[in-house]
């Protein structure tokens, strides 16, 4: 009888496929380290020995000296580069956060009507489709700007919406919230009626546990908070004053004004984006097998409660990664804005900014690090709620 | 006919016809089965077998002919065909479990949203059902997570579950691996013991030889022959009866 120890023999290092393996990491890291290496030192001989100048970010704590045409925060000429800064990327969060909002809604709707099987609507959505996905977003957005929003009439002459929302030359006016000096207990107000809202849908859900039958618990949180907020809203004096807009002179007073740029970048975000939300809403509700369908209406549930027990469960898994990129795209295209005059992040940074100081490698550190924050955020936040969906296998 | 004879007959179907565009898949089918009978229908692929028995709880639209179902006549009034569906059961060959749902919550969902039933009870009744095929230790596992003899037996179950009439069945086996074809084979001979009444498509000639009450001969969309297994196994008329039952035994 022959001993067998095969595993005991050990091939030349140089055919060994553990050392080999080890062997091709390190060449890996040695090459991507020692080409980071170079391209700094370069970048940093090159700015001392022809410029003279070392990176160094002090420079964000000297005045602006520019104005910003529209800011959440206040802000001034005076104001350090840093707050410039800062403006720039609130009205881009401002803009992606909102887009993404409206995006998502619009998608929905036409993702949902392109499955429709009424001919007319389904037509209807791909004919939005195929318009809005294949138009350059940037031509899109100077379209808004120019054909559109800077295009509308004098104050004078404004077109008046039921609101009342007035369209004109000077922005988009629209009725507005203004605080009052009880603003502050009512947030109290507020705040007590969110944590009875919180407490409802506990009790909702604990019931719904033991019945099985979930109720619409989002639905009655918020019934709850609105109720809270309306007796607020009765009791104190007045939190806040509706502040409506109206016509005086050659402008309009009142209200809050959305700027035209503000408005033009933000429709033809939505409208673009939309589109694309739409396709992944259609190829994540049709990737559920007809099957489920079947299943479900052999059992006697309704189209609704098929829809919302079987099909979107299941095409939600399918939708949330590609809908990830979607909402990283919208916030990363809002940088399209410098092309019809937003200031947003990369207008107030990458142009303003960095031709005024000069300060090229510290702001596209800055700028290309806000952006990817923004993103990874994003995606972290989408990633939490893919795993929370994700299908149990094996 | 008199009011006895309908009630006693709880599937009707008289000249049933549909087209899938210019293809007629069903011609002039007729078919009455009584309540507690076992009828397997059988016949080559393409032949309308699983077309009929789908326009049976309208998952698909017969376009001439009638059906009634227990007395209630298939229209287009949604009322009829809910309750047609809440009195036939469907067993699909793909099985067709949610597969975002534990087995337990695959056999309560409609219970429960449908009927309206406690939680409890729903559960009660989907263990008692889980025994009664043989898997109570499944309950909590997802769909991903069994085997294809056992999801058919949960998908069994889940039709139980919301206690139908008629039991429809599309070819349960035909997705599975031949050692998993016989636990299926199993209930739904169990079923028919207990008087279901049942309506099966399938290719397994056992268990229409066994369990059967009658067979159906479909071909080309129409219902060539009908007859007791004993008649069909050795007196079959037709030819081409005799040339599929050649082929396949």
């Amino acid at each position: 009888m022959q001993e067998i120890h095969a595993s005991q023999v050990r091939p030349p290092f140089y055919r060994d496929e553990r050392v080999l393996g080890i062997f091709s990491q390190l060449l890996v890291v040695l090459i991507v380290v020692g080409m980071g290496l170079f391209f700094y030192s370069n970048m940093i001989t090159g700015l001392r020995e022809k410029h003279n100048v070392a990176i160094s970010f002090s420079f964000l704590g000297q005045a602006a000296g520019f104005d910003i045409g529209e800011s959440l925060i206040e802000y001034s000429r005076e104001r350090t580069y840093l707050r410039a800064f800062v403006v720039g990327l609130l009205n881009t969060f401002q803009v992606a956060f909102l887009g993404i909002i409206f995006a998502t809604a619009l998608g929905i709707v036409i993702g949902v009507m392109r499955l429709s099987t009424n001919f007319l609507v389904s037509r209807i959505a791909a004919f939005y489709i195929d318009i809005f996905r294949n138009i350059p977003l940037l031509v899109l957005l100077i379209f808004w700007a120019q054909a559109v929003f800077f295009k509308l009439p004098r104050v004078a002459e404004a077109i008046i919406l039921p609101g009342p929302i007035f369209l004109s030359n000077r922005g988009v006016a629209i009725p507005w919230g203004i605080p009052t000096d009880s603003w502050n207990s009512y947030l109290i107000v507020l705040g007590i009626g969110v944590i009875l809202g919180a407490a409802v849908a506990w009790f909702l859900r604990e019931q719904g546990k033991r019945t099985g039958r979930m109720p619409l618990i989002t639905l009655w949180f918020l019934v709850t908070v609105a109720a809270v907020g309306l007796v607020g809203w009765v009791i104190l004096p007045q939190p806040m004053t509706l502040d409506q807009p109206f016509l005086e002179g050659f402008n309009t007073q009142g209200g809050k004004i959305l700027s035209q740029q503000f408005m033009a970048l933000l429709s033809g975000l939505i409208i673009y984006t939309a589109a694309f939300i739409a396709e992944v809403v259609r190829a994540g509700i049709q990737s559920v097998s007809k099957g489920q369908r079947e299943a479900a209406t052999s059992l006697g549930l309704n189209p609704a409660q098929t829809l919302r027990l079987i099909i979107f469960p299941q095409a939600l898994r399918v939708i949330i990664p590609p809908l990830t990129s979607q909402y990283l795209n919208l916030t990363k295209n809002s940088s399209l804005a410098i092309a019809i005059g937003y200031p947003d992040l990369f207008a107030v940074a990458g142009n303003t900014i960095l031709n005024q100081t000069g300060r090229e490698i510290e702001m596209f550190t800055l700028i290309m690090g806000t952006y990817l924050s923004l993103s990874l955020l994003t995606s972290l936040l989408m990633n939490i709620y893919n795993r929370r969906i994700r299908l149990v296998e094996r | 006919m008199s009011e006895n004879d309908a009630v006693e007959e709880i599937i009707i179907c008289q000249d049933v016809c549909k087209w899938f565009g210019d293809f007629q898949a069903l011609k002039n089918c007729s078919l009455r089965v009584q309540a507690q009978e076992v009828v397997v229908i059988i016949g080559p692929s393409g032949s309308g077998k699983s077309t009929f028995i789908r326009c049976i709880n309208r998952l698909e639209e017969h376009q001439a002919g009638d059906i009634i179902v227990d007395g209630i006549p298939l229209t287009r009034d949604v009322r009829n065909i809910e309750q047609i569906r809440s009195e036939a059961g469907m067993v699909f060959q793909q099985f067709n479990l949610f597969p975002h749902l534990t087995v337990m919550e695959n056999i309560t969902l409609a219970p429960i949203q449908v009927r309206k039933m406690k939680k409890e009870e729903a559960q009660e009744t989907a263990m008692g059902l889980l025994n009664r095929v043989g898997i109570p230790e499944q309950a909590d596992k997802y769909p991903g997570q069994l085997s294809g003899g056992q999801q058919q037996r949960v998908a069994i179950a889940r039709s139980l579950a919301m206690s139908p009439k008629i039991m429809l069945f599309d070819e349960p086996t035909s997705a599975l691996d031949p050692e998993m074809i016989k636990e299926v084979l199993d209930v739904m001979q169990e079923l028919a013991e207990t008087g279901m009444t049942m309506l099966v498509v399938t290719h397994e000639m056992g268990f229409a030889r066994e369990v059967a009450d009658r067979i159906v001969f479909m071909d080309a969309g129409e219902i060539m022959e009908v007859g007791t297994p004993e008649h069909f196994f050795t007196n079959a008329q037709h030819e081409r009866t005799k040339l599929f039952l050649s082929q396949i035994l």
